[in-house]
């Protein structure tokens, strides 16, 4: 049992995702090979949404990838492939999108939300914590007249 | 005083502003991507004809008047489902309809032509997809309106309804004729 276990465990340590490239695809040039393959992993498949041209089986993410392979071959960048598809496809066919006045809230919305909650959190336990304290002043004002009231009472009564 | 309940307020609205723009993204069809090229030249490209007899086109060719260019498969089967529609546009519309024949065999889009009739007044064959991908193809059917200076006004991911056609499409065009 602990034995399948710690198999299985290990298989899936090495399993990696299936990757979707063909051999027909792949370019004899290692280098651009790998340039293509590091590249198409940043560009989205439109058809499956979720999965990059590397991973994806679909027509179109093939389309794509021979067209990256085609693009480096003929000399291209690879900030120009990717230029070249947001260019065609917009900015949704690049998995990381660009920072630009459009995508603020996206990539900076989630440390301003935490910034907003943090300052309300902060004011809100201060203003607490005073009140509070301002509070047991009082109280303490109040407690300390009426034990003199009571001390007075008491020594009236008492000699 | 005043100020603490004001102060209240403000994540209050925060939320509601975040809700409600969250909730409109909710309604946005997410396999419905927005094309960059609206207002953008059509990209320059030349294609062969696919019916013998009729005539290819290319980006020259897009200039001096309306088109609509509705990109089709004879494997897609909404192309199948707006076949209809586009063959009632071809016959009432004043623009031409230019066809692209996406990834797919001659032969076979030859057949469908014969078998449902022909909307097409040229027809360009892209059975690489070389340019579908500058167009930003991503999925048949689509159509475009090209204006009369050669630039992408419209695009339409899906097949053309007939409301598509009557609220979106023909008074687009009628505004493009102007």
């Amino acid at each position: 049992m602990i034995r399948a276990a710690v198999l299985c465990a290990i298989l899936f340590t090495f399993a990696s995702g299936a990757d979707a490239v063909e051999p027909s695809e792949v370019l004899v040039d290692p280098i651009l090979e790998s340039r293509a393959r590091a590249l198409s992993t940043h560009i989205r498949c439109l058809v499956c949404q979720n999965q990059s041209i590397d991973d994806s089986n679909a027509d179109l993410a093939r389309d794509l990838r021979i067209l990256v392979r085609e693009r480096l071959v003929s000399g291209d960048s690879d900030q120009g492939v990717l230029d070249y598809l947001s260019s065609r496809y917009g900015d949704f066919v690049l998995l990381k999108p660009p920072i630009k006045p459009k995508t603020w809230a996206l990539w900076f919305g989630p440390i301003g939300i935490f910034l907003m909650a943090f300052t309300g959190a902060a004011f809100y336990f201060h203003r607490h914590r005073h009140a509070t304290q301002q509070g047991s002043d009082q109280l303490a004002e109040d407690e300390a007249r009426q034990i003199s009231k009571l001390l007075g009472e008491d020594d009236e009564q008492q000699p | 005083m005043l100020a603490g309940r004001v102060l209240f307020l403000v994540p209050l609205t925060a939320f509601l502003i975040l809700a409600v723009y969250l909730w409109a993204g909710l309604q946005s069809d997410p396999r419905v991507i927005p094309s960059a090229l609206i207002d953008q030249p059509v990209p320059e490209f030349e294609l062969p004809p696919l019916v013998p007899g009729k005539l290819g086109f290319g980006n020259k060719d897009l200039h001096g008047q309306v088109f609509i260019i509705n990109i089709f498969a004879s494997w897609c089967l909404p192309c199948r489902v707006e076949h209809p529609f586009l063959m009632q546009l071809a016959a009432q519309s004043t623009v031409p309809v230019y066809g692209i024949n996406w990834k797919d065999r001659p032969a076979d889009a030859l057949a469908w032509l014969t078998e449902l009739g022909d909307p097409y007044a040229r027809i360009g064959k892209d059975p690489n997809n070389k340019v579908g991908i500058d167009f930003g193809v991503y999925g048949v059917p689509e159509t475009y309106i090209i204006d009369a200076e050669g630039r992408i006004r419209f695009k339409q991911v899906g097949p053309i309804f007939p409301e598509i056609l009557a609220e979106t499409i023909l008074p687009l065009i009628r505004d493009l004729q102007g």
